[in-house]
């Protein structure tokens, strides 16, 4: 399975914010959507960074001035982003080996979507579910 | 206005497209122990079971057995069938909207994707899918032409279309009339010439989308050697690197593989070559127009930043000559009238099953989808009910705010009424049932599992028997 089969039952609206708004900004927009993580855009609409709550909680311990400073500061920039074509197995993989739960896909230098380690377990919950409800149904159907 | 999903007032729902999915998700409704439901269920064609029917390969009828489980669902109170009734064509969203509390999508996948490459539609250059329809009896591919006189088959592609293809090609008139093939797909196979057929995949051994068992089928044809290049069945260094994680069915299918590549020739009629690494670039055809080759570029594997192994082409090319060709690079979904679409995924656009407002991006009250129309091609048969039930789940949150369409006629007589004066010819599940028993019985005085009926026209006068 691609994970383009993932993204065409989501909502492709991404939500993104700018290297050059604020942690303040960052948290009311995590909040508003009820998400756990931000994609940020630079320039020409390419992924420059992702930014999570994680991010955030950690810096906050150690940085009072945290929530007035740059998203750019905060974020991850070494984003390992995903194609429509990728295979759900090889990116499940991936983001387990390297420890990240958010994968923006880009097609054609934009961003198209983004696919949370969630939404893959979904997906592979499914296609195991359904092979079993098949092999199920034909060894049923071998009893009779 | 009494509660909708009560004796007094049943949640009346439109199920469009009897194939998995649609079936999946009435059986999921009538699960729910409180609900007292009314399910509609439309096909374009008089039959139903969608791909189990007319997708399936007829070799493989054990998966078909599933059909039992929709027979099960077809039988519950309240379930109507209504084939050979087209939306958009017999009846459309408008009219569904006066009659039912909700509308289920479940069209599927019917064409296939395209394949820009110079020649591909050069005569003897055909759509798989199409070629399938045809031998599983689809009354809207019955008259297509296939030249079998031809010796050289080549199938671009190697998922499980293009498996049946190759082995529906390979297989001897013995094996296929067992089967219940379309007969006039087995009067023109018995005739059949081709005797090479080549699979051709983009990527490695170790990235085929076939399943072990599948793939064993190929080696244990009655009348075909299967043929594997030891160069291609070697891994590269990325894939065998790969192989640590891999899941059993990829590692029994890189072994068959490998067991494939050292197999002699054993001069069986025909030969079916599994070709990995390569890509076509190019049909030729000669003056008529008619193919009589092909070009391949032979790929090697790099890996994305997300860790999949992708077909780059480097500068190494070949010609083999073929004159008859399937392309099989996937199903993709069509448009249906009326409903909002997703040009870039082939799907209807739908966040978890509930069609959205192209301009709003937020749903729209009433409307669904679930299986190959609302997620892609993707999935064995199965697979559509998980999906089935991620859809109906939000139905029934959405019937539990009241948040589902207002039909003025909510009943199953202005339902049929409304058929009866578009379509008199539809069929009820009965009618079905009526055809299904005159196939199975063809069948029988045969030795095959049934004898299709492949016109509309024949289903019709049958129905009146």
């Amino acid at each position: 399975m691609k994970i383009s089969s993932i993204l065409s039952t989501k909502s492709s609206e991404v939500i993104t914010i700018a290297p050059d708004q604020t942690i303040s900004e960052a948290i009311s927009r995590l909040s508003s959507y009820n998400i756990g993580v931000l994609i940020v855009l630079g320039a020409g609409g390419k992924v420059v960074g992702i930014i999570s709550e994680r991010d955030i909680v950690r810096r906050l311990v150690e940085d009072e001035e945290l929530l007035s400073r740059e998203v750019s500061e905060v974020m991850t920039s070494e984003v390992i982003v995903g194609v429509p074509d990728d295979d759900v197995m090889s990116v499940v993989h991936t983001m387990t080996e390297k420890r990240f739960r958010h994968i923006p896909v880009i097609d054609k230098g934009q961003l198209i979507g983004i696919i949370s380690i969630g939404d893959i377990l979904k997906a592979q919950r499914d296609q195991y579910q359904g092979q079993i409800d098949t092999l199920e149904t034909q060894i049923m159907a071998s009893d009779e | 206005m009494s509660q909708v999903g009560t004796e007094a007032q049943p949640l009346r729902v439109a199920i469009i497209g009897a194939g998995p999915a649609g079936f999946y998700a009435a059986e999921y409704f009538y699960k729910q122990s409180d609900l007292v439901v009314e399910i509609d269920m439309f096909d374009r064609l008089p039959t139903p079971y969608g791909l189990v029917r007319a997708g399936v390969a007829p070799d493989h009828q054990k998966i078909k057995s599933v059909t039992k489980v929709f027979d099960r669902v077809a039988s519950k109170p309240g379930f109507r069938f209504y084939g050979g009734v087209e939306l958009g064509k017999d009846v459309n969203v408008g009219d569904l909207r006066e009659l039912y509390h909700q509308i289920i999508y479940t069209t599927g996948a019917q064409t296939d994707r395209n394949l820009n490459i110079p020649g591909i539609d050069l005569e003897g250059s055909h759509a798989a899918t199409e070629f399938v329809a045809w031998y599983n009896g689809h009354p809207d591919y019955r008259d297509l032409e296939f030249d079998l006189s031809q010796e050289r088959a080549a199938v671009i592609g190697i998922g499980n279309v293009a498996v049946d293809v190759a082995r529906i090609l390979c297989r001897t008139p013995e094996e296929l009339a067992k089967t219940d093939i379309a007969d006039y797909a087995l009067e023109a196979l018995k005739e059949s010439r081709v005797r090479d057929v080549y699979v051709l995949g983009r990527r490695g051994p170790a990235q085929g989308k076939f399943t072990p068992p599948e793939l064993k089928e190929l080696g244990e044809l009655a009348d075909a050697d299967v043929v594997v290049l030891p160069e291609e069945a070697k891994l590269d260094e990325l894939s065998a690197t790969s192989m640590a994680n891999a899941d059993r069915g990829t590692v029994r299918n890189v072994e068959l593989i490998q067991e494939f590549s050292q197999r002699p020739l054993t001069g069986k009629s025909n030969r079916l070559h599994i070709r990995f690494l390569v890509s076509p670039t190019e049909l030729f055809g000669d003056e008529d127009g008619r193919v009589t080759s092909m070009r391949l570029v032979h790929n090697e594997l790099y890996a994305t930043e997300a860790g999949t192994l992708r077909p780059k082409p480097i500068d190494q090319y070949e010609d083999i000559q073929v004159d008859l060709v399937f392309r099989s690079i996937g199903y993709r979904g069509m448009p249906l009238p009326g409903v909002p679409f997703n040009e870039s995924w082939g799907v209807i656009l739908n966040e978890e099953g509930r069609v959205l407002d192209p301009d709003s991006k937020q749903p729209l009250v009433g409307e669904y989808t679930a299986g190959w129309i609302k997620r892609g091609p993707t999935g064995v048969i199965g697979t559509n009910k998980p999906d089935a039930v991620e859809t109906v789940k939000h139905m029934l949150t959405d019937l539990a705010k009241g948040n589902i369409l207002k039909p003025s006629k909510p009943c199953p007589e202005s339902a049929e009424e409304l058929v009866k004066e578009r379509q008199p010819d539809y069929f009820t599940f009965d009618d079905w049932l009526h055809l299904d028993a005159i196939e199975v019985s063809r069948g029988e005085a045969q030795g095959r599992p049934r004898v299709k009926f492949t016109s509309v026209a024949e289903m019709i006068e049958a129905k009146q028997m």
